[in-house]
């Protein structure tokens, strides 16, 4: 088998073009997950043109509220390039200088400030998006309408402390500043003291029946009126979301991310090269002549499982050493990476050996292998609940059927603690791998045909 | 080499019908018939590819070698790469005298190190019949080993088959090539549709179409073998 084996090896030598792939492909794989992994999304850059004067302030019943410093939080979000006027805005959307232009009249303080008048306005900022590429005007709709659903939320969370602040003053009392100066709230916790202590020198009658009433009235409003204060702050923000984690844990995002591109690597080195190179036996002719009497065809199967395994091995775990440069990986737990990329490349070489008998020429099988690792390896990625139920039903059946799923769990188990146990998919990988070797072994007898 | 009645089905067709025939030591025998007369098939059930459905082959105590039709080897491997693979997997003692050795025979030795792929048609069958007499064997099958080759590398083929068969070696071989048989051929095995016409020397072929195919006697040797095969209702 050893003979065999080297053999592959020299012929991998001499087909420099296979060669450079299988090195190029895991770095490049390597280099943009890490790239994808390490940073995060650009900000899309946005034409800004601010109108609102300086000093403008969004004030409640003639008090100035603190500035909200809404530029600030708009150009955290995207990258502000600001412009001086509406018409640069549009040439700069238009030429693709900017994916969007985000203009803040001169009137969209007054028209905030007129909400609490008898005639309020509509306050309102313009957007403007070149729609020529749908994809960039999905992309600005969406931060766009993230960024003002922010912006009233603080702004409506602003008025709602201003406001409280007020019942508070009506409910204790304190000082109302007015035009620099102050008048002093007497509150209605202050009256209903007031009022009790005079009660008791008034004689009986309708006057101190009547003030009874009153008493009692500032008493219930304080107190209903403390219940108030809360609910007008929940105003604000009606709904709350809390996030409760059920049916397991999953991996963090990079975890994820560079076991998917491991498991790809694995899966295109070890499917294409094996289904290749069993094809390549039968392309030269040789498969007849080496098993009549040189190696069984059983043997000849385990050289090429080998040659998956180690091939794929040496390239994954040169990908995941090239990831390093980017994110930190656990390599304590190397032995774990080891079991996981040794049984699902044993898995997934013999689902190539069984394609690569199923052609006679290597370039077929190579298509064959590339059209069937590629949309199983798409589908194993599909998450649930994103298509349908009856649909998913059948994406898990194809994927189980196929060893990239289960390799990608054990992979993905293996590169971190706490991404579930490992021996489930690796019990699934080896049922897999004996079920393709036995499909293999079938298919390996039209070879002998001449 | 002994073959009795040897039988191969390929669902209803019956591409071998008791075919039998013997081979000495030193012999080279020819292997003649039209296309998809069933010499792949007789050679292949001889060199033990496939099984027969009826008859049985003896090969006495030696091996039997067997070149496919097409190169069986590597062409991305150089000549002395292909060699020593060949004679490790045979278990040689020593494959590298094993390659010197068939490095000799083929006279390659000058182009040890060329990969076979940029070798001659040949040349390349000529290691391909090299990779055939590692297994030192006793019999030497050749499934039509001048398919492809021009006549001067078919006189240096068959000067090497002649050379070999000089030493002992039986050879077998298939053409379908009246004169190439006739020619390089101590016998001629006629084979048509699965059944053997004639099994004898080519002089006693030659009579034998003069006297079943006399309207085409004056004709060339190949037009009188096709007579002789239509009158034979083949």
């Amino acid at each position: 088998m050893r003979w065999l084996l080297l053999k592959d090896l020299q012929i991998l030598r001499r087909s420099p073009l296979q060669a450079v792939l299988l090195v190029a492909y895991p770095v490049l794989i390597a280099v943009l997950v890490g790239l994808a992994v390490s940073r995060g999304p650009e900000k899309p850059r946005v034409a800004l043109l601010n109108e609102v004067p300086a000093n403008a302030r969004v004030s409640l019943s003639g008090t100035k509220l603190p500035s909200a410093n809404v530029q600030r939080r708009i150009c955290d979000k995207v990258e502000c390039v600001h412009v001086h006027s509406r018409d640069e805005a549009v040439a700069k959307v238009e030429s693709g200088d900017v994916l969007a232009a985000l203009i803040l009249p001169e009137d969209l303080v007054n028209k905030i400030n007129s909400l609490s008048t008898l005639s309020p306005g509509t306050p309102k900022v313009e957007v403007l998006v070149n729609e020529s590429d749908p994809l960039k005007a999905g992309i600005v709709d969406d931060r766009i309408e993230a960024l003002l659903a922010q912006a009233n939320l603080t702004l409506a969370k602003r008025i709602a402390a201003e406001g409280g602040k007020y019942l508070n003053l009506v409910i204790r009392g304190g000082d109302l500043p007015v035009l620099g100066g102050g008048i002093h709230i007497l509150g209605l916790q202050a009256s209903a003291h007031i009022l009790e202590a005079i009660e008791p020198a008034l004689p009986n009658g309708p006057l101190k029946v009547a003030l009874s009433q009153v008493t009692e009235f500032a008493n219930q409003a304080g107190e209903n009126l403390d219940i108030a204060g809360p609910l007008i702050n929940r105003l604000a923000q009606p709904i709350t979301v809390e996030k409760v984690a059920v049916g397991g844990s999953s991996p963090p995002l990079e975890t994820f991310a560079i076991a998917v591109a491991a498991t790809l690597t694995l899966a295109f080195v070890a499917v294409l090269l094996v289904a290749g190179s069993l094809a390549l036996e039968r392309e030269e002719n040789a498969y007849p002549r080496l098993t009549r009497g040189l190696v069984s065809a059983r043997a000849l199967l385990g050289e090429k499982v080998l040659l998956g395994v180690v091939v794929g091995l040496v390239v994954t775990i040169l990908m995941l050493a090239g990831l390093t440069i980017f994110v930190p990986l656990e390599w304590s737990r190397f032995g774990l990476w080891l079991a996981a990329i040794v049984v699902g490349g044993a898995s997934l070489a013999t689902a190539g050996a069984a394609l690569g008998a199923a052609a006679r020429e290597v370039r077929a099988v190579s298509l064959l292998a590339f059209m069937v690792t590629l949309p199983v390896a798409f589908l194993s990625l599909v998450p649930s609940g994103t298509v349908g139920q009856g649909l998913y039903d059948v994406i898990k059946v194809i994927t189980a059927l196929f060893p990239f799923k289960p390799a990608l769990e054990a992979i993905t188990s293996a590169l971190e603690a706490g991404n579930g146990g490992i021996g489930g998919p690796l019990l699934h990988l080896a049922i897999l791998c004996i079920a393709y070797a036995a499909i293999a072994r079938l298919a390996l007898r039209r070879f002998t045909r001449v | 080499m002994q073959a009795r009645g040897l039988v191969k089905r390929f669902g209803d067709r019956e591409a071998l019908k008791g075919v039998g025939f013997s081979a000495e030591p030193r012999e080279l025998v020819a292997v003649i018939g039209p296309n998809g007369a069933g010499k792949t098939t007789l050679l292949s059930i001889l060199a033990g590819i496939q099984a027969a459905d009826g008859g049985e082959v003896e090969t006495g105590d030696g091996t039997v070698g067997w070149v496919p039709q097409q190169a069986a080897l590597y062409r991305r491997l150089t000549v002395e790469e292909n060699l020593l693979l060949f004679a490790r997997l045979e278990k040689h003692e020593d494959p590298s005298a094993s390659v010197e050795e068939m490095l000799d025979l083929t006279g390659l030795r000058e182009r040890r190190g060329e990969i076979v792929a940029r070798l001659s048609g040949g040349n390349q069958q000529r290691i391909n019949i090299a990779i055939g007499l590692l297994s030192r064997p006793s019999v030497l099958l050749l499934d039509e080993p001048s398919v492809g080759l021009d006549s001067r590398q078919r006189a240096r083929l068959w000067e090497f088959v002649s050379a070999l068969a000089g030493r002992g070696t039986t050879v077998i071989f298939s053409t379908h090539d009246i004169q190439e048989a006739e020619r390089y051929g101590n016998r001629v095995l006629v084979l048509a549709d699965g059944e053997a016409l004639f099994d004898g020397p080519a002089e006693e072929l030659r009579e034998a179409v003069r006297r079943e195919a006399p309207e085409a006697a004056d004709r060339d040797f190949e037009t009188a073998f096709v007579a002789y095969l239509h009158h034979r209702g083949h």
